[in-house]
């Protein structure tokens, strides 16, 4: 299967304070196309860096980074942001829901970015708090839902514009075990039944035992990558 | 949902805090009309000036009086059509706060010089053959609940009556109607002669004159010919427009649109530094959220306009509301200075509301510009880290 995720030589560092920071050292990784990932590592390993870099909200300090065909590091801010919208679905452990939204509305914000019209945008949103079972919950507000059904409003966005990679830090890490599984089971049948690649960071062996594949990182190289 | 509507919607995350700030700009912008409306008014003229037509009065102070005799010279320069003149009567009528202005005028001279005000000739011969007689604006005699044959009694604030009497009592011996009645003074008219004849004092003086002139081209070379005549005289005069008379009067007042500026200037100063401390709190409570919306594909430049778009929205909300109220409330006004000082005419000037409304989308330009620079240079991984 073609890859849709390669990463060669990748290293990424920082500046904290006075400190020389290296996050990543020479990192390569593949991820074909429809692919489950699951990214394990101790906290600092890079693990959310890594996702950052995959995800195109941020750049690595040298070697390169080609995703859905595209080499991230020559890309400008504002190209990266359309590259984003049209490949990158993100899932974060708080869910980063606006709160003066609706569900409907959180799910239609990356639909705002294409031409669709308004009643187009509306159906498109429904259709994916359907494909996430919370059509009935579509007027309620973040605030009113449980972080299960948060999260799930939130993988409805991310998936609303159809982008083909998700990218989930932690999906599951503020989340009680069944809400856990609700989710875990919503991203294999989304890896599963609609092809998408999923990358998921996570501290949990259960979490990742859903993934097709399990590379794990410590001190920023990649040190494992189980099947 | 829209983009503006992703805006609006923001804009309710706290809404006691925009609904008071909403509430804070909109008294601005009431304050704004209100102060600008009176500004304007007092400082402009209207229709109750004529191009063709020059007052003459004393070149120091206002308040100083022309002797009479210097009319027929006024009326033999070259170029002059008319002259007649008025005076400043003062007095009180029931109490000081029932004011309108009083006028000795010759009856026909005066309305000759003023064809734009209305008055039924028979009111016109009564004035002119009753030496106690004296006309009224329609208006005034309204309020007052007058009638064609009443007696209006006006204590002298200013010109006791020879025998020591306060009390001058006139005739009123008909009403006059301006073109438009919005656009001049609600003036008492009563007859020069009983005046000159009854003062104590300022016998064969007048306040001022005011002439006609053939050509309005020639105003600036006539005003020099009349102020000439007088120059070395003991009653030196300073002649100008209607118009400029007009302003000249107001200016006595103070100036208005100093004031108002000076009150506008501290308000706005205040009402941007509160607005932006609270959009400045409004970005940094959710710094995350911005950057998820980056994460999402909006594009740096467009998550700028969003945050600017939330400041401009508020303050142009808000200028138009304190605007709209400010369109409510000037008749309001406009009838307490009618009663408070009995001039009226006062009504809003449209270029206030483009010019409010003007200065609402630049004030929240002004405060939104920062948070929306802050939020463009907001990096996705670092503002996620810190969230």
């Amino acid at each position: 299967m073609a890859s849709i995720i390669e990463l060669h030589e990748v290293e990424k560092s920082f500046v904290k304070g006075r400190e020389f920071v290296e996050v990543l050292v020479g990192l390569d990784l593949r991820i074909d196309e429809g692919d489950f990932v699951a990214l394990m590592g101790p906290s600092g390993s890079g693990k959310t860096t890594l996702l950052n870099l995959i995800g195109g909200i941020d750049k690595a300090t040298s070697g390169e980074v080609v995703v859905a065909g595209k080499e991230l590091g020559g890309m400008s801010s504002s190209e990266l942001a359309r590259w984003r919208a049209a490949n990158i679905g993100f899932v974060f452990q708080f869910y980063n829901l606006l709160p003066v939204l609706t569900a409907q509305r959180n799910v239609e914000l990356p639909l705002l970015l294409t031409k669709l019209s308004a009643a187009q945008r509306r159906k498109n949103a429904l259709t994916a708090l359907e494909v996430v079972g919370l059509s009935d919950r579509a007027k309620h507000k973040p605030g009113e839902l449980s972080g299960g059904q948060q999260q799930r409003v939130a993988i409805a966005r991310a998936i609303v514009a159809d982008a083909p990679i998700l990218v989930c830090d932690e999906p599951t890490g503020d989340l009680d075990r069944d809400n856990a599984d609700e989710i875990l089971d919503l991203l294999d049948i989304l890896s599963r039944d609609h092809g998408k690649t999923i990358v998921m960071v996570t501290h949990d062996p259960k979490a990742a035992s859903h993934a097709k594949r399990v590379a794990s990182l410590d001190k920023g190289q990649l040190a494992e990558a189980a099947a | 949902m829209s983009p503006v509507g992703l805006v609006w919607a923001n804009l309710h995350r706290r809404p006691v805090r925009t609904y008071l700030t909403l509430f804070s700009v909109l008294v601005a912008f009431l304050l704004f009309t209100m102060l600008r409306t009176m500004a304007v008014w007092f400082t402009s003229t209207g229709d109750s000036t004529a191009a063709n037509r020059l007052v003459v009065a004393a070149k120091y102070s206002m308040i100083e009086s022309l002797p009479i005799n210097q009319r027929s010279a006024i009326l033999a320069v070259d170029g002059v059509e008319a002259v007649t003149h008025q005076t400043w009567f003062g007095g009180i009528y029931q109490d000081s706060s029932q004011f309108f202005p009083k006028f000795p005028v010759e009856p026909r001279a005066y309305f000759d010089m003023y064809p734009e005000i209305a008055i039924a000739p028979e009111h016109l011969d009564a004035f002119a053959n009753t030496r106690t007689g004296a006309v009224a604006p329609a208006a005034l005699l309204e309020k007052f609940g007058w009638s064609v044959g009443d007696k209006i009694p006006i204590e002298a604030d200013i010109y006791p009556q020879q025998d020591g009497n306060r009390l001058w009592e006139f005739d009123l011996v008909g009403s006059y109607r301006p073109k438009d009645e919005d656009s001049v003074q609600q003036i008492f008219l009563f007859h020069y002669d009983y005046f000159n004849e009854a003062a104590a004092f300022g016998s064969g003086a007048v306040g001022w004159y005011t002439v006609r002139i053939a050509d309005p081209d020639r105003a600036p070379e006539i005003a020099s010919a009349i102020d000439g005549l007088f120059e070395n005289s003991q009653n030196p005069t300073k002649t100008a427009t209607e118009d400029e008379f007009a302003r000249a009067f107001a200016a006595q007042i103070g100036d208005i649109r100093l004031i108002a500026n000076s009150i506008l200037s501290a308000v706005f100063f205040t009402i941007l530094v509160l607005t932006a401390v609270v959009m400045h709190w409004a970005f940094r409570e959710r710094i995350a959220e911005l950057a998820v919306l980056k994460t999402l594909g909006f594009s740096d430049g467009r998550v700028a306009v969003f945050v600017l778009g939330e400041s401009v929205l508020l303050c142009g909300l808000g200028g138009l509301l304190g605007v709209g109220v400010g369109l409510l409330f000037t008749p309001v006004l406009s009838t307490v200075v009618a009663q408070q000082m009995g001039l009226s005419g006062m009504s809003l000037d449209w270029n206030t509301v483009l010019h409010g409304l003007g200065i609402a989308v630049l004030l929240g330009a002004l405060v939104g510009v920062a948070p929306a620079l802050l939020a463009r240079r907001l990096t996705i991984a670092e503002a996620l880290r810190r969230s």
